[in-house]
């Protein structure tokens, strides 16, 4: 059992490096990230809780945002498509790009925005009133998109989130009758719908257990071909399992978050060059 | 000799006995039954010997007598704590069924008086030409059935739009007069009926002039079952998993559509329930008919019903008693009861086919 665990392991970091290897041989041009924010900050009421991030998320990768909780990762998350300014009393500086333009612009709306930077949440929530093929056309139907042939919408979406070959002969049973598992690929299916070209993943997995969460971590390794990923994730094994890069947010006493270091995340693992971040990633804290 | 070590009476336990674990057996059965036999007893022959009287009165002795010797009875068997725990269960389980009392009466006596005038001709036949005098088998209330289901009827559709509106406004959209509509809604709620029934016949029947007629008693039941619909359908609202409303804006979708094709769908039976106690609320109310509908003898149909005077089953019930015809309002009680009875089922129907779907 051991040296299979130690293969996986090495498989796993192996496809990282040569992802992280691939793209130093093209020049780095700003194109090639789909999502730059800068100097973000945000606050919920009078309390700031995020300062002055800044981040380039690299087309076509996975992004891991890690720390401890109450950090500020998943609330940067939320400042990715727009979804921050939906609590009451929250406050926001700083710009986020989409392909260079401005999401905080006035050239898109937020609907927009959310439909081309999708996001799936920590908790699973199929909506209880649809059937499963009902589920995944959600997007649609909710921006009132006509697809041309909506079954074979269906099955692309289910494919990609690892789930058709289980729910293809019931497509028409309610979604909340799944296993929490096959409950948050539903999500994951429903988020890739309406093809977005970034998604963002809070805590997937925070919910599943291990078999489930590995099937989630293979849709994301699958997706990330095509797609932009940004995960928050508590979890170190999963984050070096599934990601290209890595950032730490860190949140010191009394402070609002803000990013300690950012890289590749064999070299956030191996070799960080912050002391907090060798600590974090070791499990000596947090 | 070891072969036989095999305990086959282990074997055949499973190695432990089934545990009764309930606190309710035939010794705490024994210690109620006990001194309520008792304190019965006793009272009996009280009220035998001395001049005390009354149903009530024996109920209210022997019921104290029962509590003082249950109290005494446990106490000396397990002590003073255990003693008071269970004096105070055993009070609070009666208090509950006296609690409940009055409705079994309520529908046993409806029952009792309404059933014997309850025939076929009750629902196909009307009181035209009939004598108020006559047998009260003769004729029916037909003409206040309909009248209720199409005044109900048309003060449902008035108020469900209005209604769940308002709730969407209080807990979707949450805007700057929330609290302020909060506030007139509960207040509507406590709008005496006499004086929703008074200010349709002023705005309504007699300003324009519309006249007595089914319609104008919607307008007064509307404005009755409104602030339950609405109040009601906003508790229903609050228990939408926010999450689904996040899930759906970051979707792209509008708040629009996520109200329309997330939340209320989700909140289906729920609003169902809302629906039909706003109905409940108001299908019994007699004093703000007397000023809109006012009654009449034949059946009216729902476009007849805009302009003319109705009957309806409170009114019914009213005008029977109000002549001395006691069994004629009987069975429109029942029948009213029957109604609303029906009602409550196809809510908790519709409820709990809601709750399977989603596990």
């Amino acid at each position: 059992m051991p040296p299979t665990m130690t293969n996986l392991h090495a498989t796993d970091t192996a496809t990282g490096d040569t992802r992280s290897s691939v793209s130093p041989t093209q020049t780095p041009k700003p194109e090639d990230d789909a999502l730059q924010a800068e100097g973000i900050s945000c606050w919920f009421g009078k309390r700031k809780v995020l300062e002055g991030v800044s981040l380039d998320i690299e087309r076509h990768s996975v992004m891991a945002l890690i720390g401890p909780s109450g950090c500020g990762k998943s609330t940067f998350l939320r400042t990715l498509n727009r979804m921050h300014e939906l609590v009451p009393g929250a406050g926001l500086a700083g710009s986020v790009y989409l392909d260079g333009v401005d999401i905080y612009g006035n050239t898109l709306t937020p609907s927009v925005i959310r439909r081309r930077i999708g996001m799936v949440f920590q908790k699973p929530n199929p909506f209880p009133a649809m059937s499963i093929g009902e589920n995944v056309l959600a997007g649609l139907k909710l921006t009132g998109t006509k697809h041309a042939n909506p079954s074979e919408l269906i099955e692309w979406a289910l494919t990609r989130a690892s789930l058709w070959n289980e729910v293809k002969d019931r497509l028409h049973s309610p979604g909340g009758s799944l296993s929490g598992g096959q409950q948050q690929r539903l999500c994951i299916a429903r988020s890739l719908a309406v093809k977005p070209d970034v998604l963002l993943m809070d805590e997937p997995c925070s919910a599943l257990d291990p078999t489930s969460t590995r099937r989630v971590e293979e849709t994301i390794s699958e997706i990330a071909t095509e797609i932009t990923v940004v995960i928050v994730t508590h979890n170190m094994q999963q984050a070096q399992r599934v990601s290209d890069e890595c950032a730490f947010f860190l949140a010191e006493e009394n402070q609002p978050g803000h990013i300690v270091e950012f890289g590749p995340t064999a070299m956030m693992f191996s070799n960080p060059t912050d002391p907090r971040t060798n600590d974090y990633v070791n499990g000596r804290f947090g | 000799m070891s072969n036989t070590a095999l305990n086959p009476k282990m074997i055949s336990s499973g190695g432990s006995e089934r545990r009764n674990t309930s606190t309710f057996g035939r010794r705490e059965l024994l210690e109620i039954l006990g001194p309520l036999a008792l304190s019965i007893g006793v009272t009996l022959v009280l009220f035998l010997v001395t001049p005390l009287d009354g149903a009530l009165g024996f109920f209210i002795v022997a019921f104290a007598m029962f509590l003082i010797t249950f109290y005494v009875t446990v106490r000396k068997a397990r002590g003073a704590k255990h003693g008071m725990d269970r004096v105070v269960s055993v009070g609070i389980t009666l208090a509950a069924l006296i609690t409940a009392t009055p409705l079994v009466l309520i529908v046993w006596t409806v029952f009792q008086k309404g059933l014997p005038g309850l025939t076929l001709n009750t629902f196909t036949k009307t009181l035209v030409g009939v004598d108020p005098g006559a047998d009260p088998k003769t004729g029916g209330l037909l003409h206040a059935l309909t009248g209720t289901l199409i005044q109900v009827g048309f003060a449902t559709l008035v108020s469900v739009p209005f209604g769940v509106g308002t709730a969407v406004y209080l807990n979707e959209i949450k805007g700057p007069f929330t609290n302020i509509v909060r506030i007139l809604v509960d207040a509507m709620s406590g709008i005496p009926s006499i004086v929703a029934g008074l200010f349709i016949y002023t705005v309504w029947v007699v300003g324009p002039g519309h006249g007595f007629s089914g319609f104008s008693a919607s307008l007064a039941l509307a404005i009755l079952m409104l602030p339950t619909i609405a109040r009601t359908t906003e508790e229903m609202l609050r228990l939408v998993d926010p999450g689904l409303r996040e899930s759906s804006l970051a979707l792209g979708s509008s708040q629009w559509r996520t109200v329309a094709m997330v939340v209320l769908p989700t909140a289906r039976a729920g609003i169902v329930t809302a629906v039909i106690l706003g109905i409940a609320r108001v299908a019994g109310e007699t004093a703000p008919l007397l000023m809109t509908a006012f009654g009449a003898d034949k059946v009216v149909g729902p476009i007849a019903a805009l302009h003319a005077p109705q009957s309806a089953l409170p009114l019914f019930i009213f005008q029977q008693f109000a002549q001395d015809q006691r069994q004629r309002a009987w069975t429109g009680a029942l029948v009213l009861i029957l109604l609303v009875l029906v009602l409550f089922v196809i809510a908790r129907v519709i409820g709990k086919d809601r709750t399977k779907r989603t596990r």
